[in-house]
């Protein structure tokens, strides 16, 4: 049991946590990840560690609902217990020769870039951050991502912030303009990576992607979380989640991720008609209370 | 007089194409009466051939004797004096190659049935337990016994799984404090994800596991060590031995074309889903793919429970592609025998070549090819060889892999020290002691996919040793 001691919403379905989970905070390093199950019933599902405070013990997480299992983590509230946590688990992200970086974020991937990119700062290198979001209702890490970054370029797909256009957009530009670049670290939906991944092979660009599969156990029992590296199959749990971008099979990394797609939309739905019920019935007794 | 009944008392079971809708156990159980009946089966010879066909030296003549008089609590106290979980071991090991095999009654008939009687007696007498601890609840504490133990020494368990159980009962029953870290949320390891509701209900895992809490073991979930704690800081915390019992987790696939494709599980993930994760229940979440038709590849018990699951969650057709014949099956064979009556079809010497897909990735079907046997290989048994131009496609939906596993890389990347061999098996120099002082380590992480049987008798092993070692330390 993980008792969570602060929600806030980041932004419309964004939400961040922060728990009391001493033992994982004491450990974790940027780039790992914690397992956890909201409820009995509830799926066990993969969280990066979006940062972590060794001495007050706790461990910052920040999730989208997206389905089910986010909506009953959701459902939670300050106070409440989470039923499971594990972690922190697969390796910590590798930083060395990393000096003038391109670290970038797409969506909740921002979540999962940002402790990337404050490590790299604090390890002195040269941070420019390129975070992209679908509109503006959407932007989370803002204020975190300018404090730990050297230029900070925010991206939406309608231009209701920031620039109008993608994330590959203003890392081309960047690169051609003479950014020199040693790095990139990109982290975000499947598409995004392999499009940033399409483009720094073209400049020979070091590239660095975080994946986040459907995995079950996260302990490199299950095989779930399978993927295609460089010609062999990896297992993202215990050999990544960070992998060479250059070398990453993304096509069937998407195909794959999209394996539950209809039970998650089935389940989704009937959770939320369900709480919809529930809310109803509330309502009614209220009324029936007051009148 | 013993009983000369020449078969085995039969045990009551549900219809075959009742159960393979349902996950209700298989096996009903014996009566107190057809227990008492084919425990007078015995014929309590001199030599106890049995006895040395278990791993872990149940005094089986003894227990049967008891039996056959109804004393079922004595009998369960005779098989707890070896075995830490009886409830499980009637129920999954394989009799057939030990301690039944090597019973005389077997000569001219059928042996008797000793697994069925110590999975009665261990039943009678949980069932009894419950009974008296809902008419006097809060009678087990302790809390004390705990603190006192702490003298005789700390043990830490790594893993919950048949080693590390037997080798915490073993531990707390000579008076140490042992702390069992489990990883997934769940106790009891692979009686918990892999084995399923059917063959061994997850109640009498709970139950086994109660037990050992009522002798005062501590059982930590969400804890996997190498990552959270190092085996290294298990000690810096105080624990004066520690036990390796982390399995053989990692699934192996073929290297097929094809494997990754959506539809094909490792029986890993395919178990985990439904027997960890209740992927079968309407009340739980976890998404499964429920294939219609299904081909599961491989022999053993793992292919076997997969492929009975699968027909449980509706395929209508579930094929078991083995590339040997019948005879070197390593399941255990009753698990071949409920799989056929519930309509799993078995094509012997077939083998994978290449999975076949949609645009999207779904598979389609399998390539197979027709195998024949060829000289024995490293392992004694006869070496399958391609049979040139017999390719041929199945057509299915899903397609479970079967393979084996290997042992889990976690806790060796993690301790310095610590030899491991080219199959990442822990070497050990006795099969429990290990490179590094004070570090013990037993079952699969030690012997690669074995049995659970076999993972209890190297904890037993273990406990003695650790017993040895912290008694010549303190």
């Amino acid at each position: 049991m993980v008792t969570i001691l602060k929600k806030e919403k980041l932004a419309d379905t964004v939400t961040r946590i922060v728990v009391d989970a001493p033992m994982i905070a004491a450990k974790a390093q940027a780039g790992q990840f914690v397992i956890l199950r909201p409820t009995e019933e509830a799926e066990r599902i993969p969280l990066t560690v979006a940062d972590y405070d060794r001495e007050a013990g706790t461990v910052t997480l920040i999730y989208q609902i997206v389905g089910t299992t986010t909506a009953k983590l959701d459902a939670l509230a300050c106070g409440d217990a989470i039923l499971n946590m594990a972690g922190p688990l697969g390796r910590a992200s590798e930083f060395e020769g990393m000096h003038n970086v391109a670290v970038i974020g797409g969506g909740l991937g921002t979540a999962i870039a940002y402790p990337q990119a404050k490590a790299l700062h604090e390890l002195g290198a040269k941070v420019d951050v390129i975070a992209g979001f679908r509109n503006k209702n959407l932007i989370i890490l803002q204020k975190e991502m300018e404090a730990v970054a050297d230029r900070f370029f925010l991206m939406t797909d309608d231009g209701s912030a920031g620039e109008k256009g993608l994330v590959t957009d203003a890392l081309r530009r960047e690169i051609e303009a003479g950014a020199g670049y040693d790095a990139v670290i990109a982290i975000g939906p499947p598409v995004m990576m392999k499009f940033v991944s399409l483009l720094t092979k073209t400049y020979g660009i070091r590239t660095v992607v975080s994946m986040n599969p459907i995995m079950i156990d996260g302990t490199g029992m299950c095989g779930g979380c399978r993927l295609t590296v460089g010609g062999t199959v990896k297992f993202a749990c215990v050999d990544g989640p960070d992998f060479d971008g250059h070398q990453v099979d993304f096509d069937e990394l998407i195909r794959r991720n999209a394996m539950y797609r209809k039970e998650e939309e089935a389940s989704f739905a009937a959770y939320r008609e369900a709480s919809h019920e529930a809310h109803a019935c509330r309502l009614q007794t209220m009324g029936e209370e007051t009148t | 007089m013993p009983n000369m009944q020449k078969e085995k008392t039969p045990m009551p079971e549900q219809a075959p194409d009742v159960r393979n809708k349902n996950w209700g156990e298989v096996a009903e159980g014996y009566t107190a009466e057809q227990a008492m009946n084919e425990a007078a089966r015995c014929l309590r010879c001199k030599n106890s051939p049995c006895v040395t066909g278990c791993p872990v030296g149940v005094r089986i003549p003894d227990f049967l004797a008891l039996a056959a008089q109804g004393d079922f609590e004595g009998a369960y106290a005779v098989i707890r004096t070896t075995n830490s979980l009886p409830a499980v071991c009637g129920r999954v090991c394989p009799q057939e190659n030990q301690c039944e095999g090597k019973c005389v009654r077997g000569i001219k008939g059928e042996p008797v049935g000793i697994g069925r009687l110590e999975r009665f007696c261990a039943d009678f007498v949980m069932k009894k337990k419950k009974e008296n601890r809902n008419a006097t609840p809060a009678a087990t504490s302790d809390a004390d016994g705990g603190r006192e133990k702490a003298k005789r020494g700390r043990v830490a368990v790594i893993g919950s799984g048949p080693a590390g159980l037997a080798c915490a009962g073993d531990l707390a029953g000579r008076g140490y404090a042992v702390t069992v870290f489990e990883a997934l949320h769940k106790a009891g390891g692979v009686l918990v994800y892999g084995i399923p509701e059917f063959r061994l209900p997850k109640a009498i895992v709970a139950d086994e596991i109660e037990s050992l809490k009522a002798m005062g073991v501590e059982v930590l979930c969400d804890m996997v060590i190498g990552r959270v704690i190092s085996v290294d800081e298990l000690f810096q915390k105080g624990y004066d031995a520690i036990f390796i019992a982390t399995g053989a987790g990692l699934p192996r696939f073929m290297g097929i074309e094809g494997e990754n494709a959506n539809g094909v599980y490792s029986a890993n993930e395919f178990l985990t889903r439904i027997n960890l994760m209740k992927a079968y229940r309407e009340d739980y979440g976890t998404p499964i793919k429920k294939g219609a038709s299904v081909a599961v590849v491989g022999g053993g018990n793992v292919a076997m429970d997969a492929a009975r699951c699968a027909k449980r969650l509706g395929a209508k057709e579930v094929h078991i592609l083995y590339r040997r014949s019948e005879v070197e099956m390593p399941a255990r064979r009753e698990e071949v025998h409920h799989a056929k009556e519930e309509g799993v079809v078995f094509e012997f010497l077939t083998n994978p070549t290449k999975i076949l897909t949609d645009d999207k990735g779904n598979v389609t079907a399998v390539t197979v090819v027709s195998m024949a046997l060829g000289e024995p290989d490293a392992s004694g048994r006869r070496r399958p060889e391609v049979v040139p131009g017999s390719e041929r496609e199945l057509s299915v939906d899903t397609v479970i892999m079967a393979v084996g596993t290997s042992p889990n890389p976690l806790i060796r990347m993690t301790t310095p020290g610590l030899d491991t061999d080219r199959h990442g098996c822990i070497v050990t120099s006795d099969g429990v002691t290990t490179t590094r002082e004070g570090v013990y380590a037993g079952g699969d992480a030690v012997t690669g996919a074995a049995t659970v049987i076999l993972a209890m008798g190297a904890g037993r092993e273990a406990a003695e040793k650790i017993d040895a070692y912290l008694s010549a330390k303190h």
